[in-house]
Parts: structure tokens; C-alpha cells; sequence
């Protein structure tokens, strides 16, 4: 029973950790919360859903043409709504980036509409494998093996790419970086890349796993997947992994034990009481301020 | 006295009316934000859910105890101001984007648990008794913004608000200056949740209905995109922010389904054109001061980059 529990919640945590690597990143190089990325991720669920539905593509191949979709989509939202702003106020860019969020959402409701679509039955053939007394599903498999692979595929990224060291020094510095030659301007608009494929990926996972795509399915995954990253520590890779999953498990082991009415409220308890004990997160750098 | 107001408020257009007290609601909410965000720079996600306290608090207050009205907006301001302390407390000294973070998990857990609750009559929300006074609601909600605006000038202007500014521009010098940071805080905090319980309070008494699921993070979005709209520490500026996000969506509704759409790009172009606000630093004291020719203060500095 714990080990289906434990399996549920690892499938769930690692969506959520897909959805906050794009939080903790972008926060990490221009430390900005983009309220847009939940958006993001609810395009990426519906040019997934419209891609196999409408196009009859393969599900992988819908993923692909998800991620590229979101890409273009995040660099975009990037280069109008916040880019003018990065000289400005944190809190202008993060009304800005609001406002993104609350068009984008609009947006979905006026061309898809208020009732939630589903994938078709015939997207990924369901089975049920059995370990022991759990039950697993092929579904399950696949999120978490495509969430493990993106994560692996991001971290050879950022560590050992010439474009990922320049990731970290720009998060490291960003006005060094720019005196070293780096154009710091491709690579923030490269990090929203990779930050909006994450989330368009985790989009269509979760949208096959609930069987459900909603035009407001972006806020409260938006709002959870924030949390994962703030509770790993924001700015931290490993960090939004581990916040995703200590997420995703403790949700669904508090549905279990009854508390299903709670769901909501679970993530964020067991945020602020992280944040209280650790104010820098779980694997959060301490800060020193200098004066 | 009060049939005289009654008769005045009756003899109005009821549309232009909802919009003017739709005004004057927002205008209380986005003060009390504008303490805790733009004077003392402290970021809360989380506005709506004290506006729910209060809210709640005073419907309840109405239902089963029929305190008059004044006294009954009092204790509900001062209850969620309490509840503000509470949970200020452990949270304000996290910084930046922790605490925003924080406020905004302590609303959705304020809103969950309202959600379970018997007393609040869980999902289905709560029907509010009309308020007990003679003085019709409009007028109410007017005065209490009326005293919102003065108040929150006069605490910008004095010591007190001195302090919160120092606070905002830079915590190690105003702590090396001898400000107590956390009780400083606290009392913004609680000065702000005070005025978001007071604006809950009269929304719930206006509408007459109240459901924990109308004050989630939308809400408090809408809250905090009114004061830095109007410009982060400015009363006029919070006061006309306020206005224009409140009847922007009554001014909109002529392009119904793209009304939201429009919002949404109105913010981010607001914010790119106008990225201090409309009325960023400005304050009535000075504006005042420049009308008699006299000269104001120094500007405040509002919208720079932090850190």
C-alpha cells in the first residue's frame, strides 16, 4: 500500500519538478518569478492534445512538437514582457509577468473554451504491471522515465555545454558574465527555452496521466511547482527535483490518510514549514549580504 | 439622517453605484497593500485571504451577534489583524521572495481551511444578513475608504512611516539606525491586514454573499497589480490604481469574451511603458505643497533595482 502510494506520488512530484526546473532557473540567472510559466505549461498540454487529437501524431512525436511549440512561445513572452523590463523594479516585471499569465489563460479559454478536453484513449495504451503488492501503470513508467531522461538531458546541459557554463555564470554574475563576452541576452532568452520545454513536457504528462486539459490548469500546478522550487531552494537544479518530488509524494500520502479535502493546502504547509525552519530551502546557497 | 442618505443613494443610477462601491472597496484593499508592500517593500502574495478573515469574521459577527455595524467593521479589522500578527510573525523574517512565497501558501491554506469549515458553511459560502446601520452601505464604504486615505497619509508621513521607508530602502541601515526590524514590520503588517479586513468586511456586507473561493490567488493578484499600478508607496497613486483596475473590467465588458484578454495585455503594457507605475513616488502631502508654490520634499525613490 505505501509502495503504490509512494509510486502515485513519485509519478505526480515528477511533473511537478519539471514544471519548477523553468521557475528555478529563470529565477536563478534574472531572479524573476515568472507567473507565466504555469501558462506555459497549459499550452504545452493543449498543442500536445491538438497534436495527437486533431493531427494523429504519435504521442512522443506530440511531446516534441509541444516542447518546440513552448519554446518559441517562452522566448517570445520573454522578449515583449520582460526583456524591457530588466532594468526596471522586481515587482514591475513580476505584474508584467502576471499579466502575461492572465492573457495567456484568456486566451485558451477563447479558443478551446471552459470545459476541460481529454486525450484520446487510443493516445498511450494503458497496463498494469505488478511489483509485489503495487500496482504500476505503463503511464506512470513513462512520466516518471521521461521526467528522469529530461532531467538527465538538462543537467549534461547545463554542466558541461559551453551554452550551459554560460548559464551558470550568468547566474553567478550577470553583469561579469556580460564583461567576459557572454551575450547575456541569448542566454536568458535560451534558459526560457529550456525552462518552457520543461513545463510544455510536463504539460502533456500530466494532461495524458489526469486524462484532463483545462484552460486554467496552469495556476495551481503553476502555483505548486513554484513552491517545489522555493522549498528545494530557488535558484538550486537539484534542488526543484527534490522539492518536485518531496511535493508530489507528501500530497498524495496525505490524500491517502484521508486529507483529500486538504490537497491544495498540503504543498504549501509543508512549504512554510520548511521555509521556516530553512529560510534558504532545502538546498538553497545562504546568501551573505555584503554591506 | 439616515432615510435622507437613503433617499440620495436610491435616487442613483444602481450600475454606476456597484462600480463606485466596487471603487471605493478596492481602493481600502489596495492601502492596506500598499503598507506592507510599498511602504515597508515587504512582497505579500497573499491580501486576499485577510480580506476573506474579515470577510468571514464580520459575517459572522452580523449573524450571530447583530453588533451595530461601526463596531462590528471594527472588530473584524481588528481580528484580522490579529490573525495578520499571527502569521506575520514566524513568516516576516524570512526575505524577498520567501516571504511572498509564504504569504501566498498561507492563503491558500486560509482559503482551504475556510473551505472546511462548518462555521463558514464550507463550499457553499455564506449569506450575509444586510449590515446593521442607518447610514445606506455606498456611503459606508465610501467613508471607510475616505478614512483609509487619510490615515494611511498620515502614517506615511510620520514617524512610523519614516521608519517602514528606511526598512524598504535598506533593512542593515535601518536596523544599524536602530529600527526594531521585526516589530516594525509586524505593525505594518498589521496595519495592512487591519484595512484588508475592514475591505473583506464591507465587500461580504455589500454583495451579501461571501464563498472562500472568491478571495484565492486571483484576488490578491488583482490587489497587488492595483498598487503597483498606481505607482509602489503612493496613496494618490494606490487610489487611482485602485479606480481604473476596478472599473477597467465595467469599461471593458463592451468586448465581452476578450475582456480578460484585453487585461491581460493591458498590465504588461502598462508595465513596459510605465514601469514605476502611473504615479510612482508620488504623494498627496507634496502635491498638495506644489499647488500652494511651495516646495516639496525629495521625491521619494520608488522602482529602483533592488539588491
Amino acid at each position: 500500500m505505501l509502495l503504490q502510494q509512494l509510486i502515485n506520488g513519485i509519478a505526480l512530484g515528477s511533473t511537478y519538478a519539471l514544471i519548477a526546473l523553468g521557475y528555478t532557473m529563470v529565477y536563478g540567472i534574472i531572479t524573476l518569478i515568472n507567473f507565466a510559466h504555469g501558462e506555459i505549461f497549459m499550452v504545452g498540454a493543449f498543442v500536445g492534445l491538438l497534436a495527437v487529437a486533431t493531427f494523429k501524431l504519435n504521442i512522443f512525436v506530440a511531446m516534441m512538437v509541444a516542447m518546440i511549440a513552448s519554446m518559441i512561445i517562452g522566448v517570445v513572452i520573454e522578449l515583449i514582457a520582460y526583456r524591457p523590463l530588466r532594468k526596471s523594479s522586481r515587482l514591475s516585471a513580476l505584474i508584467s509577468a502576471i499579466g502575461v499569465s492572465i492573457f495567456l489563460s484568456s486566451l485558451a479559454l477563447m479558443v478551446f473554451g471552459a470545459d476541460a478536453k481529454a486525450f484520446p484513449s487510443t493516445a498511450f495504451p494503458v497496463r498494469q504491471i505488478k511489483i509485489g503488492e503495487a500496482e504500476i501503470s505503463s503511464l506512470q513508467l513513462l512520466i516518471i522515465g521521461i521526467s528522469a531522461l529530461l532531467m538527465l538531458g538538462l543537467e549534461f546541459i547545463v554542466k558541461k555545454t559551453k551554452i550551459g557554463k554560460a548559464m551558470r555564470a550568468t547566474s553567478e554574475d550577470y553583469n561579469t558574465a556580460a564583461l567576459m563576452g557572454i551575450n547575456v541576452n541569448r542566454v536568458i532568452s535560451f534558459t526560457f527555452a529550456l525552462g518552457s520545454a520543461l513545463a510544455a513536457a510536463g504539460g502533456v504528462l500530466v494532461g495524458v496521466l489526469f486524462n484532463a486539459v483545462s484552460f486554467n490548469m496552469g495556476l495551481m500546478a503553476g502555483l505548486k511547482a513554484f513552491a517545489a522550487a522555493v522549498l528545494g531552494g530557488i535558484g538550486s537544479i537539484p534542488g526543484a527535483m527534490l522539492g518536485g518530488l518531496m511535493l508530489g509524494i507528501t500530497e498524495v500520502l496525505g490524500v491517502a490518510a484521508g486529507f483529500s479535502s486538504y490537497r491544495d493546502a498540503i504543498a504549501f504547509a509543508i512549504l512554510v514549514l520548511v521555509l521556516l525552519v530553512k529560510p534558504t530551502g532545502l538546498l538553497g546557497r545562504k546568501i551573505q549580504k555584503k554591506v | 439622517m439616515g432615510a435622507a442618505l437613503h433617499n440620495f443613494v436610491g435616487g442613483m443610477d444602481p450600475y454606476f453605484l456597484q462600480i463606485l462601491v466596487n471603487i471605493g472597496i478596492a481602493i481600502i484593499l489596495a492601502l492596506g497593500l500598499n503598507v506592507i508592500t510599498g511602504l515597508t517593500g515587504q512582497l505579500s502574495l497573499g491580501h486576499a485571504a485577510f480580506m476573506s478573515v474579515g470577510a468571514f469574521a464580520s459575517a459572522l459577527l452580523t449573524i450571530k451577534t447583530g453588533l451595530p455595524f461601526s463596531l462590528n467593521l471594527l472588530l473584524a479589522g481588528s481580528f484580522t489583524a490579529l490573525i495578520g500578527i499571527l502569521i506575520g510573525f514566524p513568516i516576516l523574517r524570512l526575505t524577498g521572495d520567501y516571504l511572498a512565497i509564504c504569504t501566498l501558501g498561507f492563503a491558500e491554506i486560509v482559503k482551504v481551511v475556510f473551505l472546511n469549515l462548518d462555521i463558514t458553511n464550507r463550499a457553499l459560502g455564506l449569506t450575509v444578513p444586510p449590515a446593521k446601520t442607518d447610514i445606506p452601505m455606498p456611503i459606508v464604504v465610501w467613508i471607510c475608504a475616505l478614512l483609509a486615505v487619510v490615515a494611511v497619509t498620515f502614517v506615511q508621513n510620520s514617524r512610523f512611516g519614516r521608519a517602514l521607508k528606511a526598512i524598504r530602502e535598506d533593512e542593515i541601515a535601518a536596523e544599524s539606525m536602530g529600527i526594531n526590524l521585526t516589530l516594525y514590520k509586524l505593525k505594518s503588517f498589521a496595519l495592512g491586514t487591519f484595512l484588508a479586513g475592514i475591505g473583506g468586511a464591507l465587500y461580504g456586507h455589500f454583495l451579501s454573499y461571501i464563498n472562500p473561493s472568491d478571495f484565492g490567488f486571483l484576488k490578491s493578484v488583482d490587489i497587488l497589480s492595483m498598487v503597483v499600478l498606481g505607482g509602489l508607496g503612493s496613496v494618490p497613486g494606490a487610489v487611482i490604481g485602485a479606480s481604473v483596475l476596478a472599473a477597467a473590467p465595467e469599461f471593458l465588458r463592451f468586448m465581452s469574451q476578450y475582456r480578460m484578454l484585453v487585461y491581460g495585455a493591458l498590465l504588461v503594457f502598462l508595465m513596459v511603458f510605465r514601469p514605476n507605475g502611473l504615479l510612482g513616488g508620488v504623494n498627496f502631502v507634496d502635491l498638495v505643497l506644489r499647488t500652494l508654490g511651495k516646495k516639496p520634499g525629495l521625491p521619494l525613490r520608488t522602482g529602483q533595482k533592488e539588491e
